[in-house]
């Protein structure tokens, strides 16, 4: 008896290729999500390593106050060109298509027991824009007069061509035009996955956790970067084709640029933000081996934060004197709470929790501290008098790195960590795992309270250099030597990825005994995700399916399960290939 | 079905909220445009859902009862790799780079994304190969 086919993509007569091609053909031509999501991963953490090396760079230069050591620094044309790339990589290239092209990408239809994203080939197409989007800004440096150089964010009049001539910039503006389309097609495929791909049973308010997140990024996504393709469109034709869009001399507004790019940037740092709370609001509860605590109230901040994200995006604006200040940083304050209760309910988990400190459970806990700093200085510089105070200084930045770092980096490696079993098959050493999260740790703090008081005490972003017997170098060099421990951490990363190719330690498929339906398929999954499914009766499928005498204690609250009875797994294909009997 | 209607609905009211009063405190165009427009991505899916939510009986993923085999059937077909999304990306690169470095890339660029075009409508009508 063959239940067949549920959840099992129908193949077209040419099944019996169903395998595709192999080698580097396979990596162009397929439309398996799972390999779209391993081309994002590569990709974006190739990124994250250039943008890493331009980090040291730039804290090289702010080494002493004449630039490098002994004299040996760069140029200011060279610096503001590492800055603005440092940024673009690492928020347009690395953040954003680390989380929803490559994890999103390979997870979330396996979370949901879907056999694909709903729309494999305009995926595909997303990848290769955001690929050719990379290339794109990477070639400025190629150019004659240097890549862009006006900051991650281009503001206009300095990004028009009176102030910013050449190529980069030209091809900065479409790189980010390029990677915003990407990034749409991708929200479109991930909204319609979750709606219509769930497996039976699996209700919108028993999805995990991070596809919650995804939904609400993707939703944010559809917001936010049409807006800000529209601005690269205009500021396209400011410098090309005579419009006067932000330039006074014919008419136009440059402020409108600012409005334009926050509406954008503002959800932006959200998009960057609500997947890695998803990735840590999984791996909490398996490594407290509890259900999440108050799961609907962290679907409801989530919806929270995003919502509010989108009304706020002039808190980035207050000292140009033209946007209305109470009313932004009411709402800036308000993300507060949604925050807060995230904060809550991760600690809430980990409450008298069997707590197995992993690596990827000790990169959620570093997470939490790290967040928690970025997310108080946050609160202080949501209140205007604060604001004008630390606006473009380095506080500004310490704040801003310790958010991302927080989120793109900590939640994002440990995100990494717990799901690299299910995509190669292979566990990560958990010695080297644990030097890489101390170290980084360690040089976290190193690398960004000096730049706290650094701003405190008045030193701007965006400088190359700064004037001496003021005391900033001591603290700069604190800065310096926690880029340069950061960076070894990464070392330590690499040795681990290596040693794990070379001999191979089997994962199985649930190595950390977790919760939802990814778990439940073979590591790494097979074509089209799944021969067997579990009956989803809460939003632990697969948790409940392996410990069925612990289901009447923990679901007894009127779900239907409260009798602790689990069905075996409903078969649904004969064979590896799913053909249908 | 019922649940993704109001989550987009929820978008919907909560803008239309947020954009009358950013327009009756600050009277500023730009960001009031840019909340209306939000309002209506949500209007416009979460209206037609809701239509549908209320003749259609729920699916098997809107019931927490649901079984494993009612999702049995055809759920769509998924094509199992093609090289037309590679040829679209890259022509739509060319197309991008000629702003930049002369209009002759247009030329390859076009003939990229028409063969794309031809391709991948082709493809669909004869189910998908490399």
């Amino acid at each position: 008896m063959t239940v067949l086919a549920e959840r099992q993509a129908v193949h077209d007569d040419h099944s019996e290729h169903h395998e595709g091609p192999t080698g580097l053909l396979k990596w162009m031509t397929s439309t398996d999500h799972k390999v779209i999501g391993m081309n994002y991963m590569v990709t974006s953490l190739v990124m994250f390593f250039l943008a890493g090396l331009m980090a040291l760079a730039i804290r090289y230069q702010l080494l002493s106050p004449g630039g490098g050591i002994a004299g040996h620094g760069l140029s200011n044309q060279q610096f503001n060109e590492l800055f603005t790339m440092h940024g673009s990589l690492m928020l347009y290239l690395f953040a954003g298509p680390f989380a929803f092209g490559g994890l999103a990408n390979y997870i979330l239809p396996l979370q949901i027991g879907a056999p694909d994203m709903a729309f494999p080939r305009l995926n595909a197409l997303s990848y290769w824009l955001y690929l050719s989007g990379s290339i794109t800004m990477m070639l400025g440096f190629l150019t004659a007069g240097g890549a862009a150089a006006f900051g991650w964010v281009g503001y206009a009049p300095l990004s028009e061509p009176t102030f910013s001539p050449g190529a980069g910039p030209d091809l900065w503006i479409l790189a980010i035009a390029l990677t915003g389309f990407s990034a749409i097609f991708t929200a479109v495929n991930l909204v319609t996955t979750t709606f219509y791909l769930r497996v039976p049973g699996l209700t919108m308010f028993r999805l995990p956790l991070f596809t919650w997140g995804m939904l609400v990024t993707a939703i944010l996504i559809l917001i936010a970067f049409p807006i800000l393709t529209a601005a690269m469109v205009f500021l396209f034709a400011d410098r090309h084709f005579g419009t006067h869009v932000y330039t006074v001399a014919g008419g136009g507004v440059p402020v409108l640029y600012q409005n334009l790019f926050w509406f954008f940037g503002h959800p932006e740092v959200y998009i960057l933000a609500l997947p890695y709370f998803g990735i840590v609001s999984e791996i909490i509860p398996v490594f407290s081996k509890k259900p999440m605590f108050g799961y609907k109230g962290m679907v409801f901040a989530t919806m929270a934060i995003g919502a509010l994200s989108t009304g706020v995006w002039a808190h980035h604006m207050f000292t140009t004197g033209t946007v209305l200040l109470p009313f932004f940083s009411l709402l800036s304050l308000l993300i507060a709470v949604p925050t807060g209760i995230k904060f809550f309910n991760w600690i809430g988990t980990m409450w008298r929790g069997q707590i197995h400190f992993a690596v990827p459970m000790l990169f959620c806990v570093g997470f939490l501290f790290a967040f928690l700093m970025g997310g108080l200085t946050g609160i202080m510089l949501a209140a205007p008098p604060i604001d004008f105070a630390t606006h473009d200084t380095y506080f500004v930045v310490a704040h801003f790195h310790q958010v991302l770092f927080g989120t793109a980096v900590f939640a994002g490696f440990a995100g990494f960590y717990y799901w690299y079993p299910k995509f190669t098959g292979r566990m990560l050493r958990e010695g080297l795992g644990k030097l890489h999260f101390w170290l980084m740790f360690l040089g976290f703090w190193l690398t960004f309270m000096p730049q706290y008081k650094l701003g405190l005490e008045g030193m701007p972003r965006r400088v190359a250099t700064y004037v001496p017997g003021l005391g900033w170098q001591f603290l700069n060099e604190l800065s310096t030597i926690g880029a340069l421990i950061i960076a070894s951490s990464f070392a330590v990363m690499l040795i681990n990825l290596w040693v794990s190719w070379r001999s191979p330690v089997a994962a199985g498929d649930n190595p950390w005994d977790g919760h939802t339906l990814e778990w439940f398929a073979t590591s790494p999954p097979v074509h089209h995700n799944f021969e067997r499914l579990p009956p989803v009766r809460s939003e632990r499928p697969v948790w409940d399916f392996h410990h069925p005498d612990a289901i009447a204690l923990s679901h007894s609250n009127g779900n239907g399960n409260g009798n602790g009875k689990v069905r075996q797994p409903i078969t649904v294909g004969s064979g590896s290939d799913g053909e249908p009997e | 079905m019922r649940i993704e209607a109001l989550f987009l609905i929820g978008i919907a009211v909560f803008f239309g909220i947020v954009g009358a009063v950013y327009w009756f405190w600050a009277y500023e165009q730009g960001g009031t445009m840019m909340l209306a427009g939000t309002t209506l991505l949500g209007l416009l899916p979460g209206a037609y859902y809701y239509w549908w939510s209320r003749r259609m009986k729920p699916r098997p993923e809107d019931r927490p009862d649901a079984s494993i085999e009612e999702g049995s059937g055809v759920i769509g077909t998924f094509p199992n790799s093609s090289i037309w999304p590679f040829v679209l990306g890259m022509g739509l690169f060319l197309v991008v780079l000629s702003l930049v470095f002369g209009i002759w890339l247009l030329a390859p660029g076009f003939a990229l994304v028409i063969s794309a075009a031809v391709g991948v409508t082709v493809e669909s009508r004869r189910g998908g190969t490399v």
